[in-house]
């Protein structure tokens, strides 16, 4: 469990950035934490694996007191994807980057080599198992950043922004690999803008603006709120916008992704 | 004359196995509104890097076919003189931005030019109050988040006023207000200034309103070129390219023995058409 128990943080530049955050993520959960640029997202995020620490207040992964513990203890469990995942790649080759971490926690090579090539299958980039991650695209590098942190098997995964320069074909095969971690009980937190994403995987929401928590609830109630959606500086999904204009001819307003619009529809179309 | 001239191009990095571009041909006329969309790997960056010339400038490898850009051979013409004409923003704004303030990162393409000092003054001005960071002028890119950040960027770009702009996935790092914010810039630009834009981007449900063409790679080669409405079609979604949503709903509920009679690109033109069958 994660527990963010009333938390400022202030950078040492003086810039306030989060004001008496409140929050509890229990094991298992799926939890998406939206809003504007320079909500304090990232700053919040990076306060679980205590490459932050609360100015005042406290976080409590597992129970344990990220004040008191390493980044290296706290990165065995609590597994964070950056943003830009060129501040996370250094290896030579795809392999090498991946194998990274096992490697530091001493897993044998057998063990490495199985699980690098399993997570390289499961993200497409077998075929980039020798090249150097620099040659790739930035949407390539990403799932390799991504790969590197998954290898390793942590109980809590953090991502930061993973759908960006991901294509339509890789945001469907990332969430069915967000749900199928979560369904083995990992517990997802995923940073992100995307509405559209969201609005297919259905998480938990928390809304962050101005550095306060100001929306926390299902992904159905958040992103058919328009007032909370347009303080946060986010846009309601395409479904949703479609659906509320036409509540007025029966259409039902709570309704986020392509699969229910399109029952939904089928059968009030089948009847005219 | 076409503002962006590319023939038969193919490129490959050096230490590459196989070419990242193969035989593409792409023209774009002047004023033209442009989106290049394809899958993660496709290609699309290395088609940009070709219009500044990075491609093989910088990035070495081996080039075979043509391209010209406002009239000039990109692999002839220095970067320098290529810069008047052609503003880049690239996929990620902390390769951009160098200076200590984003009004110092807006003004030095300007000086570079040799503007006088009010011209300048006067770009700058209009160039953060067009991205909206007017009120950021003085922080450091590092004091930005990654969204003010891609502003900065464009906003060093606009500040040159370029004939042909090209942007690789500039909304990525924005939420998606500021990304609709930034998208009707560039409209604007495109619209009010006449400047050309070649738009690399996924999330085609905000732009496909903008768009005149929209241009399709898949595995290094151009798959799909024309208006946004003809090229959302099955082959599009099949190569995981992000069709609009309300576009999709619409195939979808004809598979499903829906007779619809258009397939829109917005949510706009989804809701009259749905409220006419729905109330008819």
């Amino acid at each position: 469990m994660i527990e963010v128990e009333n938390l400022c943080f202030t950078y040492p530049n003086g810039k306030d950035v989060l004001f008496n955050v409140d929050l509890k993520v229990q094991d298992g959960e799926f939890v998406a934490i939206m809003g504007e640029n320079g909500a304090g997202k990232t700053t919040l995020v990076r306060h679980f694996n205590g490459l932050l620490k609360p100015t005042t207040g406290r976080i409590l992964v597992d129970g344990n007191d990220t004040r008191k513990s390493s980044v290296a203890s706290l990165a065995r469990s609590v597994g964070l994807v950056f943003q830009n995942p060129d501040h996370q790649l250094f290896c030579e080759t795809v392999k090498d980057e991946v194998a990274f971490s096992l490697k530091n926690f001493g897993y044998p090579e057998e063990t490495v080599e199985r699980r690098v090539r399993g997570i390289l299958e499961t993200l497409d980039l077998m075929s980039y198992i020798d090249s150097s991650p620099f040659m790739l695209s930035g949407g390539e590098r990403k799932r390799v950043a991504l790969a590197s942190v998954l290898v390793w098997n942590p109980k809590h995964v953090v991502l930061d922004e993973p759908t960006i320069g991901q294509d339509y074909q890789q945001k469907d095969r990332l969430r069915n690999f967000i749900l199928q971690l979560n369904t083995q009980g990992k517990t997802v937190i995923v940073v992100t803008h995307d509405v559209e994403f969201i609005a297919e995987c259905k998480p938990r929401v928390i809304v962050l603006s101005t550095g306060r928590i100001v929306g926390d609830g299902p992904a159905v109630d958040i992103l058919t709120d328009e007032q909370l959606v347009n303080k946060a500086s986010l846009v309601r999904p395409q479904i949703a916008k479609l659906m509320s204009s036409l509540s007025d001819v029966g259409l039902p307003t709570n309704v986020i992704d392509l699969f229910t619009a399109r029952s939904v529809l089928a059968s009030k179309l089948e009847r005219i | 004359m076409p503002i962006i001239d590319m023939r038969n191009l193919t490129f490959t990095y050096t230490g590459a196995g196989k070419p990242s571009i193969l035989g593409v041909d792409i023209l774009v006329e002047p004023g033209e509104f442009v989106v290049l969309t394809g899958p993660s790997g496709c290609g699309k960056t290395t088609v940009c890097r070709c219009l500044n010339g990075l491609v093989p400038n910088f990035y070495s490898g081996e080039m075979t076919g043509n391209v010209k850009v406002t009239d000039l051979d990109v692999r002839k013409t220095s970067t320098m003189e290529l810069a008047k004409y052609v503003g880049f923003v690239f996929q990620n704004p902390e390769n951009q931005l160098f200076s200590l303030s984003a009004e110092r990162d807006v003004a030095f393409g300007p000086e570079n030019l040799g503007l006088p000092r009010d011209e300048i003054r006067r770009r700058v001005d209009w160039a953060l109050q067009a991205t909206g960071i007017s009120n950021l002028r003085n922080m450091a890119p590092y004091e930005l988040s990654g969204g003010q950040q891609q502003r900065a960027a464009i906003a060093a770009v606009l500040a040159m006023k370029p004939t042909l702009m090209v942007l690789d996935e500039p909304t990525s790092f924005l939420d998606p207000k500021s990304a609709q914010e930034i998208l009707d810039v560039i409209s604007r630009l495109n619209r009010e200034l006449k400047i050309t834009i070649f738009l690399v981007e996924h999330r085609l449900d905000a732009v496909s309103r903008y768009a005149d063409r929209v241009i399709v790679m898949d595995k290094g080669r151009v798959v799909l070129d024309g208006k946004p409405f003809d090229v959302y079609g099955e082959q599009a979604w099949l190569i995981g390219v992000g069709v609009p949503k309300v576009t999709m709903l619409f195939r979808l509920l004809r598979k499903d023995g829906i007779s619809l009679d258009s397939i829109p690109i917005t949510v706009e033109d989804a809701t009259k058409e749905l409220r006419r069958k729905l109330t008819s």
